[in-house]
């Protein structure tokens, strides 16, 4: 038998269409979407629960820290923010809290903050390292009286996905009271650009980039995330089939 | 390879254990999975560098085109689907391996089979052996039924440095697994480094691969795939 290279081409390209096929079907798609159940379950077992992601020194931090995803979100209120240097910007906490808030930037800005030099992982392979200024996200759901049936905060942002959607995310309690787990206005000393979330994102270092959620503009506690967007806890998440758990 | 063969074999004997014939089609399905969904990944970012961080505006030791889509899973770019698929296989695969370890020295298929003999590392035998290969004279009769030096040396590497190697890079580029085992990026140097790693270990056992199948289709196709599937092996006849 002589196989040639062109045998060799038509089998990967034929057995590649068989597994895009498996991938289509609707099992298939079942088990491989469950995979991340597997490595959530994994990781937190083998982690403790406040385990600290990497923190790095001053001197490894990236000359540039790449900025992706929307780079302005452009949208008129958005701009009127942004025009008055976010003064009039406001972070509601609704949904299952005791004491809704609504905090201005000012105020974020006179809390306890921490500061942390963290790796910042894309989902597409690159890393960049940054130093993070913020507040804990504890100090808040503490500071709102979180309810115990809360079981995920879910973060609103200002950037339009296309057709009215707005980019959203959300993390579970576990993460939500992780002491790196801040809402950060500071990137390497410097108030956040526009292009990295202006004027609060959400740095949750244990997971993925995607979960970073910029722009805040709001913060809502509850008990499912059935409901929202499409169900399945963030834009990414909802539109493109990524996993919910970021922690690979 | 079964050590109970008779002193002069011929004929059908015994060659391969049932665990090592289920390891190796499975980890044929998984690998193959694996690779083409490892560079519809790569795709997202076809750029390797060193180091704990590195991005578009930071040197990169390798950069790529995107691979084409006959190599990777799913053909059309879809980085989600890419992930759904290695990050399902990944961890069959990593437990298979282990799982095979452990169970290739509980039945001596390491000690007995794998391990370097005294004999087999004199300097004199390795390069019989070279000359051996590279003349394609392939062993015959009692010969045929052990692993030859060469042979021991890249399953040695593959089975205890080569896959240990890509499955521990991969764990070192999950944010989750760094927060568990921060040693991991310690020991790579980095996720970046790691990922580079990880790459080259790909294509480390993409080389192993190419020269496996060539050695297959040299020394008897049939034979072979026969004795890796029902474990059945025709012994070549001694040399007159």
């Amino acid at each position: 038998m002589i196989l040639t290279r062109r045998h060799l081409l038509l089998g990967a390209t034929a057995t590649l269409a068989g597994c895009d096929r498996l991938g289509r079907n609707e099992a298939v798609r079942e088990a491989l979407f469950s995979a991340e159940n597997f490595h959530r379950w994994a990781q937190r077992s083998l982690m403790a629960r406040d385990a600290l992601a990497q923190e790095f020194r001053p001197d490894q931090i990236s000359p540039i820290f790449r900025a992706n995803g929307t780079a302005n979100p452009n949208t008129p209120a958005y701009k009127a923010l942004w025009r008055s240097g976010f003064a009039d910007w406001r972070l509601p906490v609704t949904g299952l809290v005791a004491r809704p808030l609504s905090l201005s930037l000012a105020q974020l800005q006179a809390m306890p903050h921490r500061t942390q030099i963290t790796r910042h992982d894309c989902v597409e392979g690159w890393s960049a390292i940054g130093k993070w200024r913020g507040v804990p996200l504890k100090s808040i759901l503490e500071a709102a009286g979180l309810s115990d049936r809360a079981r995920y905060l879910v973060f609103r942002c200002a950037d339009d996905m296309g057709g009215g959607r707005s980019y959203y995310e959300s993390i579970d309690r576990l993460d939500a009271f992780h002491p790196q787990t801040i809402l950060a206005y500071a990137l390497n000393d410097r108030p956040l650009t526009v292009a990295n979330g202006a004027p609060l994102r959400l740095r949750v270092e244990r997971q993925l980039g995607y979960k970073q959620a910029k722009y805040l503009m709001g913060i809502e506690a509850v008990a499912t995330l059935d409901g929202i967007g499409k169900g399945k806890g963030g834009f990414w998440e909802d539109y493109a089939g990524y996993d919910w758990y970021a922690g690979i | 390879m079964d050590s109970q063969t008779p002193k002069k074999a011929t004929g059908t004997v015994k060659r391969h254990r049932l665990s090592t014939r289920l390891w190796h089609w499975l980890n044929a399905a998984l690998l193959y999975t694996l690779f083409t969904s490892g560079l519809g990944i790569f795709n997202a970012h076809p750029r390797l560098y060193w180091g704990q961080y590195g991005a578009n505006f930071d040197a990169a030791w390798l950069e790529l085109d995107r691979f084409p889509g006959w190599l990777t899973l799913p053909a059309l770019y879809n980085l989600a689907m890419s992930r759904h698929w290695h990050l399902t296989a990944a961890p069959i695969f990593a437990f298979a391996l282990l799982f095979y370890m452990l169970w290739s020295l509980a039945n001596r298929h390491i000690v007995r089979d794998l391990a370097f003999r005294r004999d087999d590392l004199a300097p004199r035998h390795i390069w019989q052996d070279i000359k051996d290969h590279a003349r394609l004279r392939f062993p015959t009769g009692d010969a045929a039924l052990r692993y030859n030096v060469l042979q021991k040396a890249s399953y040695i590497g593959v089975i205890f440095i080569l896959l240990p190697l890509i499955i521990l890079t991969g764990l070192t580029m999950a944010p989750g697994m760094n927060a568990a085992w921060p040693w991991l990026v310690d020991l790579f140097g980095g996720r970046q480094s790691a990922r580079s790693l990880h790459f080259i270990a790909a294509f480390a056992l993409v080389a192993f691969f190419l020269v496996h199948i060539l050695m297959v289709l040299l020394a008897g196709p049939v034979n072979e795939v026969r004795s890796m599937i029902t474990g059945r092996y025709l012994v070549p006849e001694e040399r007159p």
